[in-house]
């Protein structure tokens, strides 16, 4: 593996049984880059995300291959993933009260990982969790590492899980919807704490969610993912101002915006039609053909694929321009 | 993917408004703290006025713990208020004789955030759809109901055969909406309808709630936390923080001239692809 790159996928493919979720995926994130995941629910993305971390459910099963740090993940044993989990990549997932011990203090379960991984002492844990309470600006940390999960509100909760995080200095986090469980003003504070704290350390971002502009704000490349498959990726600038796919299209024009509300109610959003296929019935072809008003036969036979150099559509009729889409 | 030109949203000033509340305000009593002093109060509501009216869509948000859900438990009628009144039609529906309660209780629907727990997956579509006239005791041809209804949130009649399960969360939510239809209410109380669902199945719910406002005249009470969604599917919105409503304005003036501190903790909440792109979203 190239030393430029905090992660590396080629070719993966999540399946249980008869049910492909995850239809051979390759993307590449550079050492300190940050990259989006978009992909709506039944997307494949969330199973993504554990299959890089080796915590597929029962009965999930991940092919190909995902370098990191100079080895394949998939090809790891459970006992050398546990060893990396947590100190050279660490995640955030959606909802801390369900991944926080109940019955624990949160200084505790933070402290356990800078112990168990850094091989420090317990004053010395002890230590750098308040600090990175602190890092977290979580108020009077040196309380607050003796409460419990369910005395602190959960955009503290979301804090103390990305201070867990953050705890190693790992080289990769994957954020899973981390704010999608907060309240709305809170979620800003929650990321930009996030964006600071990856920035200061130079670590890569892996951010998963369905919120296109969450991604806008803290990414660098985006990949959109729809049925299991990357249908469109490259610098988040290009393309979210101009999609070539029409799935990724949809998605942005389906986004209430300023220009909505200045119509004062008159106008309308464009959806789009149908549903994402269930996994027991993709569509033959562009799994997106029969939601698309642009798909031809083709669209139907054959499956696009995603080449190119950074910026990548698996579309056959590409998207010429959002302004020349307006016109017609 | 579609598109209607519509005419703007009418506010219906001239009109009475359909359901009311006065001056309401809630408490609850909590647990004793001290075993010889009284226990203590909390109040969720402070003296709220709030009404829509026929044909209207007004909006509520403010943040979680705001007492935007105790607003609508006493719209709806789930709750009584501990001071204040609920009117219908102009009518205190907690003093009213049991015709007008049972009026009120017909009238005033409510769609919730997550339609899968709010059907009953063991039941039938058509079965759940029937429900709603069978408790609330509606005379007349079921059937034809049930098929107008469908017809009006835009499902086929071959969803009536299938369980929950089988739908997708926007065909869900379009079935829930399909069940509030179903007694015939003149208001319909949305509380974080699109909050559950994707982006892309967001839109279909949004429009099909702004299309049953203007089609069928239904007063629509849209309760949120994301102003922005709020802003697009209603004329006039209320902004709620502490048990009190704070704001009342157009969606656009809430935007560009928010007055009170929590309105601008919303607006400032809001994150767009544009601000994102641009680089200052997190400023």
């Amino acid at each position: 593996m190239s030393g430029a790159n905090a992660l590396e996928v080629h070719n993966l493919v999540v399946r249980h049984d008869m049910l492909t979720a995850v239809r051979g995926l390759s993307f590449a994130l550079p050492v300190g880059g940050r990259m989006g995941l978009v992909g709506e629910s039944g997307s494949g993305k969330t199973l993504t995300a554990l299959a890089l971390m080796g915590l597929l459910p029962m009965g999930w099963q991940a092919d190909g291959s995902v370098l990191h740090d100079g080895v394949d993940l998939i090809r790891q044993s459970d006992r050398a993933l546990a060893h990396r989990r947590g100190r050279t990549i660490s995640m955030v997932f959606q909802d801390p009260l369900s991944s926080l011990d109940p019955v624990r203090r949160v200084g505790y379960q933070v402290s356990s990982v800078i112990r168990r991984h850094m091989k420090t002492s317990r004053r010395e844990a002890e230590r750098q969790t308040i600090e990175l309470f602190r890092q977290m600006s979580l108020p009077r940390p040196e309380q607050l590492v003796r409460a419990y999960p369910h005395e602190i509100s959960g955009g503290q909760r979301q804090r103390i899980m990305i201070a867990m995080a953050l705890a190693c200095y790992p080289q990769l986090i994957i954020a899973d919807e981390p704010t999608t469980a907060l309240d709305v003003t809170v979620q800003k504070q929650v990321l930009r704490l996030l964006n600071g704290a990856v920035e200061q350390r130079g670590c890569a971002l892996l951010m998963i969610t369905h919120d296109l502009p969450i991604i806008a704000a803290m990414c660098d490349t985006v990949a959109v993912m729809y049925a299991g498959r990357i249908v469109e990726m490259g610098p988040v600038g290009q393309v979210f101002r101009s999609p070539r796919h029409h799935y990724t299209r949809g998605l942005l024009e389906s986004q209430p915006t300023m220009d909505n509300i200045a119509l004062d109610g008159s106008s309308r959003l464009t959806s789009i039609p149908g549903m994402v296929p269930p996994l027991h019935s993709l569509p033959t072809g562009c799994a997106f053909h029969p939601r698309c008003a642009a798909a031809t036969e083709k669209c139907v036979a054959e499956v696009p694929t995603l080449e190119g150099g950074t910026r990548r559509a698996a579309c056959w009729h590409p998207v010429e321009s959002m302004a020349e889409a307006a016109a017609s | 993917m579609t598109t209607h030109t519509n005419a703007p949203l009418p506010t219906n000033e001239a009109m009475r408004p359909i359901l009311e509340m006065r001056q309401v305000t809630q408490t609850y009593t909590l647990a004793r703290q001290k075993l010889f002093e009284a226990r203590p109060t909390l109040t969720v509501l402070d003296h709220i006025d709030f009404d829509v009216r026929p044909g209207e869509a007004v909006g509520l948000v403010g943040e979680s713990g705001s007492g935007k859900t105790t607003l609508t438990r006493i719209l709806t009628g789930m709750e009584q208020p501990r001071e204040g009144h609920v009117l219908f039609d102009g009518r205190d529906v907690w003093t009213a004789e049991p015709s007008h309660r049972q009026l009120f209780r017909r009238s005033v629907q409510v769609v919730m955030q997550n339609p899968r727990s709010s059907l009953d997956p063991r039941m039938r579509l058509g079965a759940s759809l029937l429900e709603p006239l069978r408790s609330l005791r509606i005379e007349g041809d079921h059937a034809a109901r049930v098929y107008q209804v469908l017809d009006q949130v835009g499902l086929s009649r071959n969803a009536l055969e299938r369980f929950p399960h089988e739908f997708s969360g926007g065909q869900l939510q379009r079935i829930a909406i399909a069940r509030a239809l179903m007694s015939g209410p003149k208001v319909l109380i949305a509380d974080e309808p699109v909050s559950a669902l994707d982006v892309s199945i967001q839109a279909q719910v949004l429009n099909l709630l702004k299309d049953l406002v203007r089609d069928l005249g239904l007063a629509l009470v849209f309760i949120a936390h994301d102003l922005s969604v709020v802003a697009y599917t209603t004329s006039r919105v209320s902004v709620m923080s502490a048990g009190r409503i704070v704001e009342i304005g157009k969606p656009l003036d809430l935007f560009t001239h928010p007055k009170a501190e929590a309105t601008r903790n919303l607006v400032g909440a809001i994150l767009t692809v544009e601000s994102g792109l641009a680089g200052n979203a997190l400023a």
